[in-house]
C-alpha cells in the first residue's frame, strides 16, 4: 500500500514501517522554542535533571515574540534563555534576528526533517518536504532533552489544486479560502498534503504562507513534496546540500481529497473573530470598511517577495490620513534584501513606521498594540479577539497586497486594479 | 485520581482560542513565582466575549473581580476548544483558577496534549453537544473511571467518551511521572 509523505517522513524517524492512526517514538531532527515558551521548557528540562543536550547543534532558541524586550519581566527571563544557551552550546537567535519560523526557512529546515516547536505556527517547516508540528513547552523540552518524542501518524487529506491564480491574488488568499471551505477544526489532528499544479508551481515563499496557516485548520502539519523550487530555495540560502526528494507515493491513502479551482479565486479577507469567517472581497460585508492600522510582515507573510509585492503598490503614495501602516520584516536577511532594494525608503516615504525583524505586532505585546474599537487590517495568520493585545478591537486577515492598497484608501480595498 | 469530581459547570461555545483563555499580554507573569503565578487564575478565560462568557444567559465573568480563582470546576464547551497559541500556560492558567475537568466536544491537539502532558486537569470528549443542555451554574457531578455526567440541577446522566490511552498518564499525574513509573526515564 503506497504511503503519505507523513508516513514515510515518521516511518523513518521511527525505524519502522507505520500508517495513519498509529502511536510511534520518533527521532527529532531539530527542537526549538520561542522567548515566550522557552523559560517553561527550560524550567522543565531542568526538572528532569538534564545539564547536557544529546545535540544542541539542533536546539534553537529564538527570541522573537517580545523582541526587543517590552517588559521588565520579560527582560529578565530573556537572560535565563541567553544562560540555557551559553550553558548548553544550543543555537541562540537573539533580539534583531527575526522570527523563529523564517529563520528556520532561511537556515535549518531540511526536506524528510522532523521538526518540534514550542509555537503553533511551526508547521511552516513542512513547505521544505519535512514534518513540521508545534507542540507545548513540555512536550519540546523532552524533544530537546532526549531527542526525541512520540507522535500519532496524522491522516492525511490532499488537497489538490488546479488552475492558475489570477493577478493580485496569492496564496494568502488561496488558504484563507481553503480554511474558509472547511472551518478552524477542518484538518483537526491531520496533515495538509498539498499537490497539484497550482501548489507545484508555487515559489517556495508562497507555499511557506499554506503550511504556516495549516494550524488555522487544526492541522498538525502542512506538508509539501521537494523539488526543484526547494533546491533553488536552499541553494539561495547557500544549502543546496541539504536537498532531498521526497514525495507521496501515486497509490497513498488519503483521508479526505479536497479540489480546487484556483483560477476562480478572489481576494479573501478573514473577519473578526475567527481565521474561518472568510468573505470575497467583491462581498458587500468587505464595502467600507475603514482601517485605523495596517499591519505587514509576520512569519506568514513578512518575507521579502511580500514586502516587494508592498512597496510596489505604495511607491510614490501615501498612506491616507487617520491610518497607521506598520511593517515588521520577517528577519534579518530579509530586513537587509528590502533595505538594499529600496523598499524600506518606500515605506517611510509613504509613512509608513518599520520595525527591526521580529513577531512585532502579531502577538499582541508590543509595537503596534490595538486601542479600544479600533481596526487593524494585517497579513498575520490569526485574528482572534483580543491576539494584538487588546479584546476590544477588531482584526482583519488578507495579502500583502490587499494591505498596502487599503493603506493608501484606508479602507479595505481591491488591489486588482492597482497591480 | 479522585473518583468523582463535583462543582459548578462554567459554559462556553465553540473555538475558544487560547488568547480567550489567557491573553497574551499577561504571559509576562512568571509561573514559578508564587506571587505572579497568581495572576493566571485572576485572568484564565478574560477574555471571552462577555455575551458568550458562561452561556446559556452570558455576562457571567469566570473569575470574578478581585478574586484569584474560580467558582466554577468544570467547564462545558463545544468544539476545538484551546485552539490557536500553543502556549501551555493556557491550561495551567484553567488549573489555577481552579478548574478540576473540561468537558469538550472536541478540542485543538496542542491544548489537549498539553492539557494530559501537565495533567493540569480531565479533559474529556462528548458526543452530543452539552453546551445546549447544561446551563452555567448548574451543579454537576462527574465520574472518572466511568466517564458518567450526572447534572444534579436537572437530573439528567450524560455518557462521555472513554478516556483511553490518556488515563494512565492523568492517573499519574502527569507525563514525567508517568514516564518514571513505565520506565521511560530512571527515577531519582
Amino acid at each position: 500500500m503506497g504511503k503519505t509523505m507523513v508516513e514515510k517522513i515518521i516511518g523513518k524517524h521511527a525505524g519502522k514501517e507505520v500508517v495513519a492512526g498509529e502511536l510511534a517514538i520518533v527521532d527529532v531532527d531539530l527542537a526549538y522554542v520561542q522567548d515566550w515558551t522557552g523559560p517553561l521548557a527550560i524550567s522543565q528540562i531542568r526538572e528532569m535533571g538534564f545539564k547536557e543536550l544529546k545535540r544542541p547543534e539542533r536546539v534553537a532558541i529564538f527570541i522573537d515574540h517580545s523582541s526587543p524586550s517590552s517588559a521588565k519581566e520579560i527582560a529578565t527571563s530573556h537572560i535565563g534563555l541567553r544562560e540555557f544557551a551559553r550553558n548548553t552550546g544550543c543555537k541562540l537567535f537573539d533580539v534583531g534576528s527575526g522570527v523563529c519560523h523564517v529563520i528556520v526557512a532561511e537556515k535549518l529546515a531540511r526536506p524528510w526533517d522532523l521538526i518540534i516547536g514550542a509555537d503553533s505556527h511551526t508547521c511552516m517547516g513542512g513547505a521544505f518536504g519535512a514534518l513540521a508540528t508545534g507542540m507545548g513547552s513540555t512536550d519540546v523540552a523532552v524533544a530537546i532533552a532526549f531527542g526525541k518524542t512520540w507522535l500519532k501518524v496524522p491522516a492525511a487529506v490532499k488537497v489538490e489544486v488546479k488552475g492558475k491564480l489570477q493577478k493580485g491574488v496569492y496564496a494568502k488568499d488561496l488558504m484563507l479560502y481553503l480554511i474558509g471551505k472547511i472551518g478552524a477544526d477542518g484538518a483537526s489532528y491531520k496533515s495538509l498534503e498539498f499537490v497539484g499544479e497550482t501548489t507545484e508551481n508555487l515559489p517556495m515563499h508562497e507555499r511557506l504562507v499554506l503550511t504556516n496557516m495549516a494550524i488555522e485548520a487544526g492541522a498538525k502539519c502542512g506538508i509539501f513534496p521537494s523539488d526543484i523550487k526547494t533546491k533553488a530555495y536552499l541553494a539561495e540560502y547557500g544549502r543546496e546540500g541539504d536537498y532531498k526528494e521526497i514525495a507521496p507515493d501515486p497509490d497513498a491513502v488519503y483521508e479526505r481529497k479536497i479540489e480546487i479551482d484556483a483560477s476562480m479565486l478572489e481576494p479573501i479577507i478573514a473577519f473578526p473573530h475567527t481565521v474561518d469567517n472568510v468573505r470575497a472581497i467583491s462581498h458587500p460585508d468587505c464595502a467600507d470598511v475603514s482601517i485605523d492600522q495596517i499591519y505587514i510582515g509576520t512569519c506568514t507573510n513578512g518575507r521579502f517577495e511580500d514586502l516587494k509585492v508592498a512597496a510596489d503598490i505604495l511607491k510614490g503614495r501615501h498612506v491616507k490620513e487617520g491610518t497607521r501602516l506598520v511593517i515588521t520584516p520577517g528577519s534579518k536577511d530579509i530586513y537587509q534584501k528590502a533595505m538594499r532594494a529600496g523598499l524600506l525608503d518606500i515605506f517611510v516615504e509613504a509613512g509608513g513606521a518599520v520595525n527591526s525583524p521580529g513577531c512585532g505586532a502579531c502577538p499582541g505585546a508590543q509595537t503596534g498594540i490595538l486601542g479600544d474599537g479600533e481596526k487593524c487590517l494585517s497579513t498575520m495568520n490569526r485574528n482572534f479577539k483580543g491576539r494584538m493585545g487588546n479584546p476590544n478591537s477588531f482584526i482583519y486577515l488578507a495579502s500583502p497586497a490587499v494591505c498596502a492598497i487599503s493603506a493608501i484608501t484606508g479602507k479595505i480595498t481591491d488591489p486588482r486594479r492597482f497591480i | 485520581m479522585k473518583e468523582y469530581i463535583q462543582g459548578k459547570a462554567y459554559v462556553v461555545g465553540d473555538n475558544i482560542d487560547t488568547d480567550q483563555i489567557i491573553p497574551a499580554n499577561y504571559l509576562v507573569y512568571s509561573l514559578s513565582d508564587p506571587d505572579e503565578r497568581k495572576y493566571y487564575g485572576r485572568y484564565a478565560l478574560s477574555s471571552v466575549p462577555e455575551k458568550e462568557a458562561g452561556l446559556p444567559k452570558g455576562n457571567i465573568p469566570f473569575v470574578k473581580a478581585g478574586k484569584d480563582s474560580s467558582e466554577f470546576s468544570i467547564i462545558i464547551a463545544g468544539k476545538n476548544f484551546g485552539c490557536g497559541s500553543s502556549r501551555e500556560h493556557a491550561p495551567v492558567a484553567l488549573q489555577i483558577a481552579g478548574v478540576e475537568a473540561v468537558i469538550a466536544e472536541s478540542y485543538a491537539r496542542i491544548f489537549y496534549r498539553n492539557s494530559v502532558d501537565g495533567g493540569f486537569f480531565i479533559p474529556f470528549e462528548t458526543p452530543i453537544r452539552l453546551i445546549d443542555q447544561i446551563a452555567t451554574g448548574d451543579e454537576l457531578r462527574l465520574d472518572i473511571s466511568s466517564a458518567t455526567l450526572l447534572n444534579i440541577s436537572s437530573g439528567k446522566e450524560y455518557k462521555l467518551k472513554s478516556l483511553g490511552e490518556i488515563y494512565g498518564i492523568l492517573e499519574a499525574g502527569d507525563i514525567f511521572e508517568y514516564a518514571r513509573r513505565s520506565g521511560l526515564i530512571k527515577a531519582g
